[in-house]
């Protein structure tokens, strides 16, 4: 590939540009993200069908299922942009992976947390060393873990380059997490959605969730973004952009 | 309707679980929204605070 078609990617380490960007796509992820949880919201819970064996007990799924995935894409997305961060020396992509850290944390906690809910009717237990549960707690230390690498430095490329390797090796818990209940015995359910195949979910119940999961997703963009944002802010508090950013035409700082 | 309703809210014996389950994830989602919102306008004012200052913090 020649130097052009790179441009792109450059444009991507340069701060001023990232931040006018996410300024300029936070709103429509916001409104796209609440129509989508809003809609799937009311049609999982008041016009999916009931499940034949857990009833209206299912419908936990379409707040447990896509806080999970998110979880794990959270995490992938993180790595991702560590690797580009300790490969290309990258400043945009450290900021990226810590902006995304709490927010993949709170997704993590989120699938335990409904899971649990899930599991005291279902199980009769809040909770079991199961391997799909224990690997998912894993991924919420590494989040933790993460966070506070990188807040640990008083140098901040040091954080950033320690939690960036934490965040690559970290990664290998993402497949054990999505194979676990295939490869040990497991309480927890298999794939129903991404297996090979066909998913074994009617339509009816499957067309919310995928929804909602998208509704999590735009959710996640909207917030990444103006964590990103404020990242870049307090990283580049000294740069001459950010003075542009909060003077006015006089100069004056508004 | 009124009977609609109850048969919704009551869900089907699994209300405490499916409403418990929604109502965490509004209250973690809410909660990651303020949190989020609020550093971007500090993150801001540390910046026109930095400014305002000459550079000199």
């Amino acid at each position: 590939m020649g130097k052009e078609s790179w441009r792109w990617f450059h444009r991507f380490g340069s701060p001023p540009h990232v931040y006018g960007l996410a300024d300029r796509m936070v709103p429509w992820f916001a409104i796209l993200g609440l129509a989508c949880l809003l809609t799937a919201t009311v049609w999982g819970l008041a016009f999916a069908p009931p499940d034949y064996e857990q009833g209206d007990g299912f419908r936990m799924i379409y707040v447990h299922v896509p806080a999970a995935w998110l979880s794990l894409f959270v995490y992938v997305l993180l790595a991702l942009a560590s690797a580009i961060g300790l490969i290309w020396r990258m400043k945009v992509a450290h900021a990226v992976a810590i902006a995304a850290a709490p927010l993949g944390a709170a997704f993590t906690f989120l699938s335990l947390a409904t899971g649990s809910i899930w599991g005291q009717p279902m199980w009769g237990t809040w909770w079991t060393w199961d391997p799909r549960l224990t690997s998912q707690l894993i991924l919420l230390f590494l989040y933790i873990g993460f966070i506070v690498l990188n807040r640990a430095f008083q140098d901040q490329r040091s954080g950033d380059r320690a939690s960036a390797l934490l965040g690559v090796v970290g990664v290998v818990n993402v497949p054990i997490i999505h194979f676990s209940v295939d490869w040990w015995h497991s309480l927890h359910q298999p794939a129903t959605i991404a297996k090979f195949g066909a998913p074994s979910i009617d339509t009816a119940m499957l067309i919310p969730l995928l929804v909602m999961a998208l509704g999590y997703k735009l959710f996640f963009a909207w917030l990444l973004l103006r964590q990103l944002q404020a990242e870049l802010l307090q990283r580049e508090r000294r740069a001459a952009w950010t003075k542009a950013l909060v003077t006015g035409p006089g100069g004056t700082v508004k | 309707m009124m009977d609609w309703f109850s048969e919704f809210l009551y869900m089907d014996g699994f209300a405490v679980w499916v409403w418990s389950a929604f109502g965490v994830s509004a209250l973690v989602m809410g909660l990651m929204v303020w949190l989020v919102i609020r550093r971007h306008r500090e993150a801001l004012r540390l910046v026109r605070r930095y400014h305002s200052d000459g550079g000199s913090r």
